[in-house]
């Protein structure tokens, strides 16, 4: 327990903010927002890793070096999901998701 | 303290998936990272909190705040959701919630008596660099191999292309 507060309580704010984020996920029609309801999905379970690093193995960095590894992830993902956004744009004039349906095969 | 923190990533959260305009929205988001950070923070992991901070809030941010800037009129507001998708949107975060939520409430952590390790740059860098035990040298390689893959994915893919005949 450090400064007194369980576990737990980190444990019920991730979790609640992952099913914001997957909530978000499904009730936004644009990319952008769909976005950045998949960074509060990944931020949450990076809380995750380290809540359960510090309180239950404080004598060793794994989750420490996971959720580095997931911040690096998230960055390569948000900049590679930007650029087909501004390619997606260019070529219908707007990113709702109904619009894009003629990338189907 | 943790509840002012928790109070901000959960209040900010909501409304980030529910304001009508897309840069408050993106604002909203920077609030819930920032707040992270001073979780981490708390925890005593300062270089989690200030990795948090330069690539999460100054990086990922900005790159969403300059994207929506390209692609959207800044007076934009987005239409209401239809309902069915409303419904099947909080039916699903709901039920995950409760679902998640009984069970972490019912088992108990046992939390870890060895003695805390102290976090400082010296022992991060030894771990991220080691082959031996607790060493972590192939996925660092392997993460680097992603981000160059990803730089040189996101200039082909912005690319604009000046001639469609024209070899690149």
């Amino acid at each position: 327990m450090i400064q007194g507060i369980p576990l737990e309580h980190f444990l019920v704010v991730s979790t609640i903010m992952f099913f914001i984020g997957v909530c978000g996920f499904i009730i936004r029609r644009n990319l952008i927002t769909m976005l950045m309801a998949i960074e509060l999905i990944l931020n949450s379970v990076n809380i995750n890793f380290v809540v359960f690093n510090r309180y239950l193995y404080p004598d060793q960095l794994q989750g420490q070096f996971f959720s580095l590894f997931i911040v690096g992830i998230a960055a390569a993902e948000a900049s590679v999901a930007i650029a087909l956004i501004i390619n997606i744009y260019r070529n219908v004039k707007n990113i709702e998701v109904e619009n894009v349906n003629e990338m189907k095969f | 303290m943790f509840y002012l923190f928790s109070g901000i990533i959960l209040i900010c959260s909501l409304l980030s998936i529910t304001t009508r305009r897309i840069l408050r929205a993106a604002v909203y988001l920077l609030c819930v990272l920032l707040a992270t950070a001073g979780l981490y923070f708390m925890l005593n992991y300062q270089f989690m909190a200030a990795v948090q901070l330069t690539l999460y809030a100054g990086g990922i941010v900005v790159l969403i705040i300059f994207s929506i800037l390209l692609t959207h009129h800044i007076s934009h507001r987005f239409q209401h959701p239809n309902l069915t998708k409303l419904i099947m949107g909080i039916g699903a975060a709901t039920v995950g919630i409760g679902l998640v939520l009984t069970t972490i409430l019912s088992h108990s952590f046992q939390a870890g008596t060895a003695p805390e390790l102290p976090v400082d740059m010296t022992v991060i860098g030894n771990q991220l660099l080691s082959t031996g035990k607790n060493g972590y040298v192939l996925p660092f390689e392997l993460i680097s191999i992603l981000l160059l893959a990803a730089m040189i994915a996101a200039i082909v893919v912005a690319k604009k292309e000046k001639n469609k005949n024209s070899e690149i």
